[in-house]
């Protein structure tokens, strides 16, 4: 089992739930964060005080998968999320150790 | 006879179209020595008087309520709030004798404390006593409100309000007696302020500036990001604010009449010219037209036509409009930083500075040659009327400067002006007010 976490642009989130519904993952986790890498911040101007904002709005996804699912699923974000431009995001694949689904006490595999 | 009575009584009489048969009914039932109640005069008085009210709440405290942080936004509304309603109480027990009765050129009398001697039959010119003095309770209840903007989200609760009440006493009261009063020093020299140019706005700009020079700066200013919680809120209250201000402007005539129908105009185009000569500037200067930067074009707009509206014409008005945007966008943009002050929500720069345009201005839009309805009593000439005006803006940044000084340095000395560090960080509403405008 594998955990695929992803940073993307906020408004690309419906294209990327369309990209992994189509692969078959029935299971998505959004967090609304906020952070900054090679695109850095911009600047916001109020009458005349000038702010650089660094940190950035963006949404991390979390996709729990089969380890032999992780490869399409990278796939499908990378394909979805894209524009092209700086700030796309990131994606990140770890190991999960355990998997429980709370209402069935099923493990692993079958709680995915 | 009560109002509604009055109301009931001349609005069949408009019906059936004996449009003439109103003043007639006011003639009958008056005592013969007082000027004759106009219905339609009533029903635009007390339709102008909720109009400033609205100026205020939710007007005001919303345009500066959205300015600043999320964590000082009650803070700004309850100073609000609690200034319009201490300053209404105010206004009856000693402030409207103090501003509207006669005294000296400088200061009226207290014939008038606690409302002595008015009652329902009371008459201001032809409207009630009354009407009148709650028009001019919301004058009094808003100016002190809008200096606060300039010290916004580092006074505290007692300062604030205390400053407000002492400010009133010593300033408001005794400018509108100058500027309005009938024995009052500008109004004999001839100088033109229709409504409020002056009284209001270069008074509480300058108010404002004092205190926050006085207070000194955010903590954080020029180093951390200090931006406005709510654009959105401000848009709101901006635009209340234009609402409002046909009240404040077109009502400061007492009368519905023909001179109503042009400072109306007036009051239109001077907001509009100013909204887009900002965003203008805005653009060519920053690269970006911002809808901070409208609103508040629209204020400086309003505030700038405030002495000139009933003086100048329509172009003219344009004119007045145009000059305050770019003004006031220099001042609050440039200026206050080169300076290096921290009015918050730049009450001098829009309210000190527009007024200025406007008082100064319309010395010259006043003229016939540009449109103008002509000079203030006794004065021939642009030069003269320019020099009155002059006059009477230098009069009052001065007695506003000295007198909010004073008061400031008195406040800090007794009760403290500024908050602890660690509550002015953690934010005014949680500290002073014990909530929070917003829950996550």
């Amino acid at each position: 089992m594998k955990i695929v976490m992803a940073i993307i642009k906020p408004f690309k989130l419906e294209e990327v739930r369309d990209a992994l519904t189509g692969i078959g993952v029935h299971g998505l986790t959004v967090t609304e964060v906020k952070g900054y890498g090679r695109q850095k911040g911009h600047t916001e101007i109020y009458r005349g005080a000038e702010y650089a904002v660094s940190f950035l709005p963006k949404l991390k996804i979390e996709v729990a998968v089969a380890a032999d699912q992780v490869a399409k699923v990278v796939e499908a974000i990378s394909g979805s999320a894209k524009t092209g431009q700086i700030g796309d995001g990131k994606i990140f694949v770890c190991p999960i150790e355990q998997a429980v689904r709370i209402r069935t006490g099923e493990t692993n595999d079958d709680a995915l | 006879m009560t109002f509604k009575m009055w109301i009931r009584a001349g609005l069949p009489a408009l019906l059936a179209t004996a449009a003439s048969a109103v003043p007639a009914l006011a003639q009958d039932a008056a005592p013969a020595a007082a000027p004759a109640l106009n219905s339609g005069d009533v029903a635009w008085m007390l339709t102008s008087t909720l109009l400033v009210l609205l100026m205020l709440v939710p007007g005001l405290a919303l345009f500066y309520g959205g300015l600043v942080r999320a964590k000082n936004m009650l803070s700004v509304l309850m100073q609000v709030l609690t200034i319009g309603a201490m300053m209404m109480l105010v206004w009856v027990i000693y402030g409207y004798s103090l501003a509207f009765t006669e005294g000296n050129p400088f200061i009226g009398g207290l014939g008038k404390a606690f409302l002595a001697g008015v009652n329902e039959e009371s008459m201001t010119g032809s409207i009630p006593e009354f009407v009148f003095i709650s028009f001019q309770m919301t004058f009094a209840a808003l100016t002190p409100a809008l200096a606060i903007g300039a010290f916004a989200e580092r006074m505290k609760f007692p300062a604030v309000v205390l400053f407000a009440l002492l400010w009133a006493t010593f300033v408001y009261f005794p400018i509108a007696h100058m500027v309005w009063g009938s024995d009052g020093y500008l109004l004999a020299k001839g100088a033109i302020d229709y409504a409020g140019g002056t009284v209001v706005h270069i008074n509480a700009g300058i108010a404002g500036l004092v205190g926050c020079i006085i207070v000194g700066k955010r903590i954080g200013y020029g180093k951390e990001q200090l931006p406005p919680h709510s654009l959105a809120f401000t848009m709101v209250g901006a635009s209340l604010l234009w609402v409002g201000w046909f009240g404040f402007n077109v009502g400061s005539g007492l009368a519905a009449n023909a001179k109503a129908g042009l400072v109306m105009v007036n009051t239109f185009v001077a907001t509009a010219a100013a909204v887009i000569a900002w965003i203008i500037v805005e653009w060519i200067v920053r690269g970006k037209p911002s809808m901070l930067g409208a609103a508040s074009g629209a204020v400086a707009g309003l505030v700038a036509i405030t002495p000139a509206c009933g003086a100048s014409g329509p172009m003219g008005a344009i004119i007045l409009g145009l000059i305050a945007g770019v003004v006031c966008f220099f001042f609050c943009t440039t200026v206050k930083n080169a300076l290096g002050y921290d009015d918050s929500l730049d009450v001098f720069g829009v309210h000190g500075i527009g007024g200025i345009v406007g008082a100064v201005g319309i010395g010259i839009l006043a003229s016939p040659a540009f449109g103008g309805a002509g000079f203030g009593e006794g004065i021939e000439s642009i030069a003269g009327q320019l020099w009155v005006q002059i006059e009477a803006t230098v009069i009052t940044i001065v007695w506003s400067g000295v007198a909010s000084a004073i008061i400031f340095f008195v406040l800090n000395v007794v009760i403290g002006l500024r908050p602890s560090v660690d509550v002015e960080r953690e934010g005014l509403d949680i500290n002073e007010h014990g909530e929070r405008a917003y829950h996550t």
